[in-house]
């Protein structure tokens, strides 16, 4: 598996951590409900198909970067920077 | 059916035309009590208990392949109960109880083979944590034994224990863990519910829950609807695509786990050996095949194999610590697919939709829990309430924070276990 960082070109999987959906960049508000949080923490779509999650890359740029990925054939299909999807 | 000695000699001697069918192969009826969604082992095992445990009568397993496809036939196959925290430590012993049963109990062969297994620690903490486990362990009321250096050297002489990075100090030894024949306990548990009554019906891939006003009705599957008055949801890494069908959305990422098998070797590997410091265990099977594996690849995956990476990683930490196995060469590996929670812990509960019932989150722990999942799974849909043995794997443990089961101690988070 290579994923084409934007600022490193394509690199090998072990220079990136894995730190799960991308959905961690959608961080609800401190005063947001209890069940929100609960969402935000615990709940997942996991979807067998098409999905975004957030990798590091670690031992290269140290970029944060969306990886759409298919979780079914492990293709990888586009690299960004995750600072454009931070709200 | 009934297998004995009496019987393979005079089957050997009449050429064994007299094996039948260990189940039988039935139509789905229109409707039962209770449909397992899941003839993997945990299912196979609900429904086993469900019939003998509870004389429940009308049940159906519906399994998508067919019985033993999933990662019940997929494992590396080590059965312990070396578990620390409450919650996990009554559940796991409860199992290896029945595991020590359970060949007479399904008249049935599973090659269980209690060998002991070793965990490895490398440091003066390490240990003071092994003495802590095992003394949690023996609380509990299982064995465990703490071996030094020189006693470990006698047992597994083989091992390289003055390597430079993690040098072996010792081993947390539960004598009574070992093995099984991965197949072998799906196909028992599979013809003892058989023989109960229960119906197992195979190519029958469930594609919807009916459920009205809040109480399930039943499923629709690619052999037509069945009706039924509970559900239970037994499907492992495909956990969140079946609760989606209730609408339900749950605390599980899937990720892959490899695992790998060489040629067969004469008998060198007496134990199980767990090598935690290199994320590398192994055990040599009956048939001489060193079953070995590792970590999680570390990414959400339905691909049902794993990458190069990982394994050239566990290839490493087998050569670190035994340098004799590095002329075996690799047969086979295979990736399965874990439903992963956040503290590492399973959950079997029932969920906010009546009748409807949920055993998943088995993380890379499942095989040895298989006997006490469907014992205590049963006892909850049969009855309504959590087995005494279950009653910390709840499905609102993340939502509330109390009761978390956390055994690494890394924190209960998606990507930490």
């Amino acid at each position: 598996m290579r994923i084409e960082c934007p600022l490193c070109g394509s690199r090998d999987r072990r220079e990136f951590y894995y730190a799960g959906h991308a959905s961690a960049l959608e961080r609800p508000d401190p005063a947001a409900s209890a069940e929100i949080w609960d969402n935000y923490l615990h709940i997942r779509e996991n979807l067998a198909g098409v999905t975004n999650d957030l990798w590091h890359h670690e031992t290269g740029c140290g970029a944060w970067l969306v990886v759409t990925r298919d979780t079914v054939s492990h293709a990888v299909l586009l690299a960004r920077l995750a600072k454009r999807d931070k709200k | 059916m009934r297998f004995s000695a009496l019987k393979i000699l005079t089957e050997g001697l009449t050429g064994n035309r007299g094996w039948g069918a260990h189940w039988r192969d039935p139509e789905p009826a229109d409707g039962y009590d209770i449909i397992i969604i899941g003839g993997g082992g945990h299912g196979l095992s609900t429904a086993y208990y469900l019939a003998k445990e509870h004389g429940l009568k009308k049940i159906a397993v519906l399994e998508k392949g067919y019985i033993g496809s999933g990662n019940i036939g997929r494992n590396t196959t080590i059965v312990r109960a070396n578990y620390f925290l409450p919650g996990n430590s009554e559940f796991y012993s409860h199992s290896l109880k029945l595991w020590e049963g359970l060949e007479t109990d399904l008249n049935y062969n599973v090659m269980h083979s209690q060998r002991g297994q070793i965990g490895l620690f490398h440091s003066d903490g390490q240990r003071d944590a092994a003495i802590r486990r095992a003394n949690s362990i023996r609380n509990q009321g299982d064995d465990a034994e703490l071996l030094g250096v020189d006693q470990l050297r006698k047992m597994v002489p083989y091992l390289d224990y003055d390597q430079g990075r993690f040098p072996i100090y010792g081993g947390l030894l539960q004598r009574r863990a070992g093995t099984a024949r991965h197949d072998a306990v799906a196909w028992g548990y599979a013809r003892g519910a058989d023989q109960r009554g229960v119906d197992l019906i195979q190519n029958c891939e469930v594609t919807g829950i009916e459920i009205k006003a809040g109480v399930v009705q039943g499923v629709q599957t690619s052999r037509g609807a069945i009706r039924a008055k509970k559900v239970g949801i037994v499907v492992a890494g495909r956990s969140s695509q079946v609760a989606a069908m209730a609408g339900m959305r749950l605390p599980i990422e899937s990720h892959v786990l490899q695992a790998f098998v060489t040629e067969g070797l004469k008998p060198c590997i007496d134990h199980v050996i767990s090598f935690g410091m290199g994320h590398f265990y192994i055990s040599q099977s009956d048939k001489g095949g060193l079953v070995f594996g590792g970590d999680l690849d570390m990414y959400a995956s339905y691909a049902a194999r794993g990458n190069l990476p990982m394994v050239e990683h566990v290839a490493e930490a087998g050569m670190t610590l035994m340098p004799m196995i590095g002329k075996a060469r690799m047969l086979r590996s295979w990736g399965g697919i874990m439903d992963m929670t956040p503290d590492g812990s399973p959950i079997i509960d029932k969920t906010h939709i009546e009748g409807l019932y949920l055993n998943a989150g088995w993380c890379y722990g499942g095989f040895k829990a298989v006997p006490a999942s469907g014992n205590c799974f049963a006892h909850l849909m049969a009855t309504g309430a959590a087995h005494s043995a279950a009653q910390g794997f709840r499905l609102d443990r993340f939502r509330t924070g109390r009761g978390l089961m956390d055994e690494e101690g890394t924190g209960a988070q998606h990507n930490l276990h």
